[in-house]
């Protein structure tokens, strides 16, 4: 079974992001970059795939700038075989992304793909979903257990209030949430046998896909800072204030 | 709070722009090496030490190490991250590929034991002390130790111990008397007792090999009649498993004022079962490589507690709110400004800096050279690198560990009674650097090596590798606008330390006791003197890069302040230790021993 994993070049969650001054975006230039924490654990719960003997392949797919090559190493670190980048400077939004994915579909033909539920600096949550509706395959967002057997996929889902259980037929997607499983560090053998993994580069036109935004950001901005609270007189007075002021009752 | 990111971007800096990384590519041995790898390898290593080792800090210092039955239990969490730590292959990092090492430069190798000792020291002894028993193996043993043993160390699955230290000889090793005898078989049986043997006994790893010095039958008295041995504490089966426990026993484990999650161990050889290392009476030569080996490693403990020591003393400086700025308010909307706008505070964060980053660079100019006296093909060039690391360990070991000393003083200083008490973790920098200065050689013994073992041999040589550079940068940039006064601060310590050097050749050619009383202040000129050297360079690479707008421009500019702080700051010390050791030892010895 083939897996392939679509990996994503983020702001590293340890640092606080900071608006550009002509807000335009957030400021990525000399930040630190890394593997977003959701694909991380797309790519372990692959990785453990492939230990337990039920994946033969797992292959890592970045579409991003050169430096995304870093995080498809890392990848190829954790355990990946090999990795594909598919190479632009666009900012590229999830519709785009899943048509780059399904065109790499055709290409590679794999039964399983596992993304993580969305990367943690747009928040889209959107690519998994858009793969699953242009593929025409089924989806298991949130996972939070994956088990395959016999040509299916049974995924346990975090809904609100619960778990969710769908089996799902193979090929199929699944994008992976926080406690699927804890990513591995990569080891030091690991590290060094990932430089020697093979990483193909394509073009997006290659696959066929026209990545041009299709969304317009009006402006981005820092949230508002938070105002000190303050002691009220009395309940009358809260209450006044919540009515009056806040307007929430 | 204790608190830790990796310096990943000044350890890029260090190697890649202040050093050239090309003295270790270009190499046979690292061939597959670039600067790419080694970024990749130390943020992955970072990402270790902060994550894994970092929260076992505090826990392992107030539950400490428990003896019961000759068996020591390290704390809670400590043989997961050891069983972590060899499973990423950490501890193979820098060992030789054909035991299965990864081969890559010790200066990486340092780096990483740079975070693993400002994440958690404790931790760092027990790998620490393998890699100085291997030193010895690796330079002395038998080829059938080496295929035996090795492998396993390198692993990690076996650790290893360094037994030097009797009750009544440490410093001087030439009393001590645990005895070996030979058997027909070609090996020995030890009897004796050792103490202060940091990791001699531990539940991390599935055998310990010690390496231990003992005395032959026919050996000559004191320090000529001294022999190497190796002693595992369960012998091996012929499959080469750990069998049988040998003769080695945990009688105890010292309570002592800090890495409590460090087992310092009681030692009683009872007919051990041993192999010779090395000749017989030839004990010391090995002593002295792991020896060597260790004291470089144990300067970088002292780097490690000095990073970690200001990055706990920036977060606190920044969030406490105390009085106003001297200058007026700087943060009208908060109650009080934040203890950072102080001048006092930025004396105290200032200096934390500077010996971080000063040790850091220092550092890795010593372990790129150390690699080079490795594996340099050309004779000449690996013994002038060999001849600058001789020179460079003392210093590297007392300096280091006395700036890493001074900065955990610092940052319980910073925080005031908040870093005296146990809650913020401050004040366990202090007590775990603290041995820094004592072990494997005390700073003094390290002063001592230094102006009697390493000054005089082949009339000054090893002075060349430090002295030369300094010499050269001086008249290349004695016109160089980018430095200023630079230069002139850096020529008059210079020229403070060529007069000392001459001083001490020369009295102490006839009086041994001058350059006795001369050793610890020189130690921290030759210290200074060469920090100012790599700070001097330092500004010399970072001016032009700071003219570029981007992000980078604020570390290049932070690197120029830091640089012009240690001139202005630290460096003006080294007159005043020129004058100390001018006056000679004449009122330090005056007094007869009965007035003390």
């Amino acid at each position: 079974m083939k897996v392939l994993v679509p990996v994503k070049r983020v702001i590293d969650f340890n640092i606080k992001p900071r608006v550009k001054a002509d807000g335009t975006g957030v400021e990525t230039a000399g930040v630190k970059m890394s593997m977003n924490p959701f694909d991380e654990i797309a790519v372990e719960e692959a990785v453990r795939l492939k230990e337990k003997g039920i994946a033969t392949e797992v292959v890592a797919v970045s579409v991003g700038v050169q430096q995304a090559q870093d995080t498809l190493r890392t990848a190829m670190a954790m355990g990946a075989d090999r990795a594909i980048l598919v190479l632009t400077d666009v900012a590229v939004e999830p519709l785009a992304v899943a048509k780059i994915l399904k065109a790499l579909v055709a290409k590679e033909n794999p039964d399983l793909m596992l993304l993580g539920k969305q990367a943690i600096d747009d928040d889209m949550n959107a690519t998994g979903q858009m793969l699953a509706g242009l593929l025409g395959w089924g989806q298991g967002t949130f996972a939070s257990k994956i088990e395959i057997a016999d040509g299916k996929a049974t995924v346990t889902r975090e809904i609100d209030g619960g778990l969710e259980t769908l089996t799902l037929a193979l090929p199929a997607i699944v994008t992976a949430d926080l406690r699927l499983n804890e990513p591995r560090y990569a080891s030091l053998p690991n590290i060094m046998k990932a430089r020697k993994k093979p990483l193909e580069t394509i073009a997006p036109a290659d696959l066929g896909v026209d990545v041009t935004p299709r969304l317009t950001i009006v402006s981005v901005a820092e949230p508002p800072a938070r105002q000190q609270g303050i002691k009220v007189e009395s309940a009358a007075d809260l209450v006044a204030r919540l009515r009056n002021e806040a307007k929430v009752i | 709070m204790q608190t830790y990111t990796p310096p990943l971007r000044d350890m890029k800096f260090v190697l890649t722009e202040l050093h050239d990384f090309s003295r270790l590519t270009t190499l046979d041995a690292f061939s597959e090496v670039d600067a790419d790898l080694a970024e990749t390898v130390l943020e992955e290593g970072g990402k270790f030490t902060s994550e894994v080792l970092l929260p076992l800090n505090v826990p392992g210092d107030r539950e400490g190490c428990r003896l019961e039955n000759g068996v020591v239990t390290t704390p809670k969490g400590f043989r997961d991250a050891y069983r972590q730590f060899c499973e990423g292959g950490w501890s193979a990092l820098s060992a030789p590929p054909e035991f299965g090492g990864q081969g890559l430069p010790e200066t990486i190798g340092m780096m990483l034991s740079e975070m693993i000792c400002a994440t958690n020291l404790s931790f760092g002894l027990y790998p620490g002390l393998t890699g100085g028993a291997m030193v010895a193996l690796r330079k002395y043993g038998s080829d059938e130790l080496k295929a035996l043993y090795l492998p396993k160390m390198i692993s990690g699955e076996w650790s290893g111990s360094m037994c030097l230290t009797e009750a009544h000889c440490g410093t001087d090793l030439g009393l001590l008397r645990t005895k070996a005898v030979p058997q027909e078989d070609g090996t020995y049986r030890l009897s004796g007792a050792k103490i202060f043997i940091s990791a001699g006994e531990h539940d991390l790893s599935e055998n310990i090999i010690h390496l231990v010095l003992a005395r032959l039958p026919d050996a000559p008295a004191g320090i000529k009649g001294i022999s190497l041995f190796l002693v595992p504490k369960f012998l091996l089966r012929a499959d080469g498993t750990p069998g049988e426990r040998n003769g080695v026993l945990c009688t105890g484990i010292e309570h002592k004022m800090g890495i409590k999650a460090s087992a310092t161990c009681q030692l009683a050889f009872d007919d051990a079962k041993g192999w010779l290392v090395g000749a017989p009476h030839k004990g010391m030569q090995a002593m002295f490589a792991m020896m060597n080996a260790e004291r470089l490693g144990v300067g970088i403990q002292g780097l490690g507690i000095a990073e970690v020591s200001y990055q706990s003393a920036v977060a606190y400086a920044k969030e406490r709110l105390q009085g106003r700025s001297l200058a007026g308010a700087k943060y009208p909307a908060l109650p009080a400004d934040p203890i950072v706008v102080h001048p006092d505070v930025r004396r105290m964060l200032m200096t934390m800096r500077v010996n971080a980053e000063g040790c850091r660079a220092l550092g890795a100019w010593v372990a790129m050279t150390l690699d080079v006296a490795e594996h340099a093909a050309d004779e000449r060039q690996r013994r002038d690198a060999e001849d600058f690391v001789a020179l460079m360990t003392p210093v590297v070991k007392a300096l280091f560990t006395d700036l890493g000393f001074e900065s955990a003083n610092l940052a319980v200083q910073t925080y005031g009674g908040h870093g005296y008490i146990a809650d913020h973790g401050v004040e366990q920098f202090v007590r775990d650097s603290r041995i820094a200065m004592i072990y494997e050689g005390t700073n003094g013994i390290q002063a001592l090596d230094l102006v009697g073992r390493k000054l005089p041999p082949h009339m000054g040589r090893n002075l060349r590798g430090l002295f030369h550079p300094i010499a050269a940068f001086i008249a290349e940039n004695k016109e160089n606008p980018l430095l200023g006064e630079m230069v002139t601060g850096l020529e008059r310590a210079f020229g403070a330390l060529q007069l000392a050097t001459g001083q001490i050749a020369e009295r102490g050619m006839k009086d041994p006791e001058e350059a006795g009383a001369a050793a610890t202040d020189y130690l921290r000129l030759i210290g200074l003197v060469s920090l100012a050297y790599l700070w001097a360079r330092t500004v010399a690479v970072a001016v032009p890069k700071s003219f570029a707008a981007g992000p980078d421009q604020a570390f290049y500019g932070a690197k120029i302040a830091s640089a012009r702080f240690f001139y202005d700051r630290v460096l003006p010390e080294s007159a005043s230790l020129y004058l100390k050791i001018k006056a000679g030892k004449a009122s330090m010895m005056a007094l007869a021993d009965d007035a003390f």
